[in-house]
């Protein structure tokens, strides 16, 4: 074994996948994830857990796991993490943990997020269940949203013996891992469902079908049913379009809408009732992690499938990791390009879309160059689907029906990164909620700090 | 689990059911809407609130068969229950939050076509709670699709009845009614039409000549209901609107109904295979397009 390099991880080939929703990566088995362990260097001041938004024990579940005992690996983690199983496989972990392994100065960083997984998937396999706590204080708190930000904090703050429940505005819990990550990325019924099981068990209580602000407010919750302080964990629903003509044709999507209908809505399995046109051309427009769960959703489904981006190759947002795997899948990458008009038929249709070449010029305010246009380069692409994928806001449902709640100017609830403390008492936030689209650890993470914000509060009041 | 009370059905196609529903019925408006899923692999319905009783915690729709889900809906009898039951969802009418003075002394005039009859109803009820009789017409193809109208002759002030064939009352379309009410001399401060897209936007075309005000309520194609797909959008003046939470009702002269009938198409192939599939069974061969 070369100890430089990370133990190669299984995946389905290309090929088969770019036909079929199951799950990408395979994951180790046990000698595979014992033998990457042996890689872990178990530095004394280790850099991997400063890296991590929820401080995970990375050297100690990583030398449990070098040892074999794969059921105390779990329970590390489980310190720390409410949803290993989900974090290992959609954390951008090249650029937290990993990113700052000693290992990784020389040769590769340790495979902390396919261990994290391992371990996650042993214990649910194997039954072992989190430790719940096994004394109540009877005090009240309402999360609402049941997305990573929700469940985190709802599962930290009943381990401290709260009586939780979660308010979910969809039918089914799990916020963005159910609707916006797709089933090849994040496997809903073994992995989603179950790791939300673990959360109940815990005592946690989750209510669906309540949208807040309107079937009930915060201030209902707090005056009328005893909730005595309000997690917001709603993250940033509110899909972004460009403005361009056209945009309004049947045949253009939301990336929000496309993933729903085939996330949550299950439009890909013959079984459901749900409609989907899949495109036989489509674009999508945009280069986040979103628009590559898009497009290989839009492939899956049967269709040619571009990604239209309009800066180049370096500066997309979306992880190494995804881009490569949409590449291998055959996905095309129409780079520097941005659409400037959507044609549509006479029935209303999408029938092409109108985009412009652009040129790198000088950085803009997020540091990178920013894209302008090349006049003259207009051109025309062949499609019948356009998938918008152009970032999300935070959804003001909630927020314009809370007195005293502050919002910043891009509509995101104004909370303390420390405690998630909002402007109004006992209502805490944190999540894409706070801070407009992010990922999924830095909601978790936030859902965690809110936990102890909360419990101060509790404690003092 | 959102347990059915009753099921009635008002014609061979539309069917009324109260459901019990604490949270929607205790914060329902007029103006609003539940979206209702039957089982795990049904689709998520828009639906109008037809009526609510706070007391007993229930809500009342009035469905059209349209699609699988509802042609599923409709086998469902007392007792049985939904999955799914969320909302209310959307802006309550404007006027409930109106001066209730200035209210007092406007002239409403509603125009329900065929199930637009059913949202029509719980606004109404509302204004003569209020102590406002308002005119209402109420259109339908024919007399056996005329829904709701002992219900309404309580609540309105004038009511007027009009089927497109003259089985029942009057015959002719909505619009020569309001031509007729204008004509004979009465005055509206403003028009609240709520029925098939094509009825709504040639009440808008009359009532724009006429120079009343008027309202609509949109029911396009929706996911989530809470303005996350955005599939609803809609193009109101020169602003895209999301129906679900922006709307339903919006200034009918802004409404740009040509766009929003092409959308309203999207998935009327897809939807009309399901349906087929699922009236025809295992007997369905051919007919649908797709086989």
């Amino acid at each position: 074994m070369d100890v430089m390099k990370k133990v190669p991880v299984r995946e389905q080939d290309p090929k088969v996948r770019a036909t079929n929703f199951d799950e990408v990566c395979l994951g180790y088995n046990k000698e595979e994830a014992m033998e990457e362990a042996s890689r872990c260097l178990n530095c004394k001041n280790a850099q991997c857990v400063k890296a991590c938004p929820v401080s995970i024990d990375i050297p100690g579940f990583i030398s449990k796991v070098k040892d074999g005992d794969f059921e105390e690996a779990g329970y590390v983690i489980g310190e720390s993490s409410s949803l290993p199983a989900i974090c290992g496989r959609v954390c951008p972990q090249e650029s937290q943990c990993e990113g700052k392994c000693i290992r990784g100065i020389k040769g590769e960083a340790v495979s902390i997020g396919k261990l994290e997984r391992f371990v996650a998937d042993y214990a649910r396999e194997n039954g072992i269940k989190p430790k719940k706590c096994e004394t109540s204080n009877g005090r009240k708190v309402a999360v609402i949203g049941s997305g990573p930000a929700g469940l985190t904090c709802a599962g930290d703050l009943a381990k401290m013996g709260y009586d939780v429940t979660i308010f979910e505005a969809l039918h089914e819990p799990g916020g963005v891992l159910v609707y916006g990550i797709p089933e090849f990325r994040l496997p809903k019924e073994d992995v989603v469902k179950k790791e939300i099981e673990n959360v109940m068990s815990l005592g946690v209580k989750i209510e669906t079908n309540v949208v807040i602000g309107k079937s009930v407010t915060i201030d209902e919750l707090m005056d009328n049913e005893g909730f005595e302080a309000v997690f917001i964990g709603s993250g940033a629903g509110l899909p972004r379009f460009m403005g361009i003509p056209g945009e309004t044709a049947s045949g253009v999507y939301s990336a929000n809408e496309y993933l729903t209908r085939s996330n949550l809505m299950k439009a890909f399995r013959d079984d459901y009732d749900t409609p989907i046109n899949p495109g036989k051309k489509v674009a999508v427009v945009g280069g986040g992690n979103v628009a590559m769960d898009a497009a290989r959703t839009a492939l899956r489904l049967g269709a040619d499938v571009h990604i239209v981006y309009r800066r180049s190759e370096e500066e997309l947002p979306a992880r190494v990791e995804e881009v490569h795997h949409a590449k291998e899948e055959g996905i095309v990458f129409d780079l520097l390009t941005n659409p400037t008009e959507i044609l549509v038929d006479e029935n209303g249709w999408v029938c092409g879309m109108k985009c412009i070449r652009m040129e790198l010029g000088e950085p803009d305010e997020s540091g990178r160059r920013s894209p302008v246009e090349i006049p003259g380069s207009e051109f025309t692409i062949d499609v019948d689907t356009v998938i918008m994928s152009l970032g999300t806001s935070p959804n003001p449902l909630i927020s314009s029906t809370t007195e005293g709640l502050e919002t910043n100017r891009r509509k995101c609830i104004v909370a303390s990164e420390e405690d998630g403390k909002t402007s109004k008492e006992g209502v805490f936030a944190g999540g894409d909620a706070v801070t407009g689209a992010a990922t999924v650890i830095l909601a978790m993470g936030a859902g965690k700090a809110a936990a102890k914000g909360i419990d101060e509060y509790l404690r003092n009041k | 689990m959102y347990k059915i009370l009753k099921a009635q059905n008002l014609a061979s196609n539309i069917f009324l059911m109260d459901v019990e529903a604490k949270r929607v019925a205790s914060a329902a408006q007029p103006g609003q809407f539940v979206i209702v899923k039957i089982d795990e692999k049904g689709e998520r319905i828009p639906l109008t609130i037809c009526d609510y009783d706070r007391e007993k915690g229930t809500v009342t729709i009035v469905v059209q068969t349209i699609g699988a889900s509802t042609v599923r809906m409709q086998k469902l009898k007392a007792g049985d229950s939904f999955r799914d039951f969320v909302g209310p969802l959307g802006k309550p009418s404007e006027f409930i939050n109106e001066d209730p003075d200035s209210l007092k002394r406007k002239k409403i005039l509603f125009v329900g076509g065929g199930l637009g009859t059913a949202p029509v109803y719980p606004q109404v009820k509302w204004l003569h709670e209020h102590g406002i009789d308002a005119d209402v017409i109420v259109g339908a193809k024919t007399k056996d699709l005329v829904i709701l109208e002992d219900e309404m002759e309580k609540v309105a002030g004038n009511l007027y009845i009009t089927t497109d064939d003259g089985s029942y009352k009057r015959k002719g379309m909505v619009t020569e009614v309001i031509k007729d009410l204008v004509e004979k001399g009465n005055k509206y401060d403003v028009c609240v039409a709520i029925g098939p897209m094509i009825m709504m936007k040639f009440v808008c075309l009359l009532t724009k000549e006429l120079g009343i005000p008027t309202i609509v309520s949109m029911n396009p194609i929706m996911v989530d209901g809470t303005g996350m797909c955005g599939a609803c959008r809609l193009i109101v003046g020169d602003e895209v609107k999301f129906a679900c939470v922006d709307g339903p009702e919006f200034d009918g002269h802004l409404v740009d109904f040509d766009q929003a009938m092409k959308r309203q198409n999207l998935y009327k192939t897809e939807e009309g295979r399901a349906m087929l599939r699922e009236q025809e069974g295992d007997t369905h061969h051919g007919g649908c397009g797709s086989c």
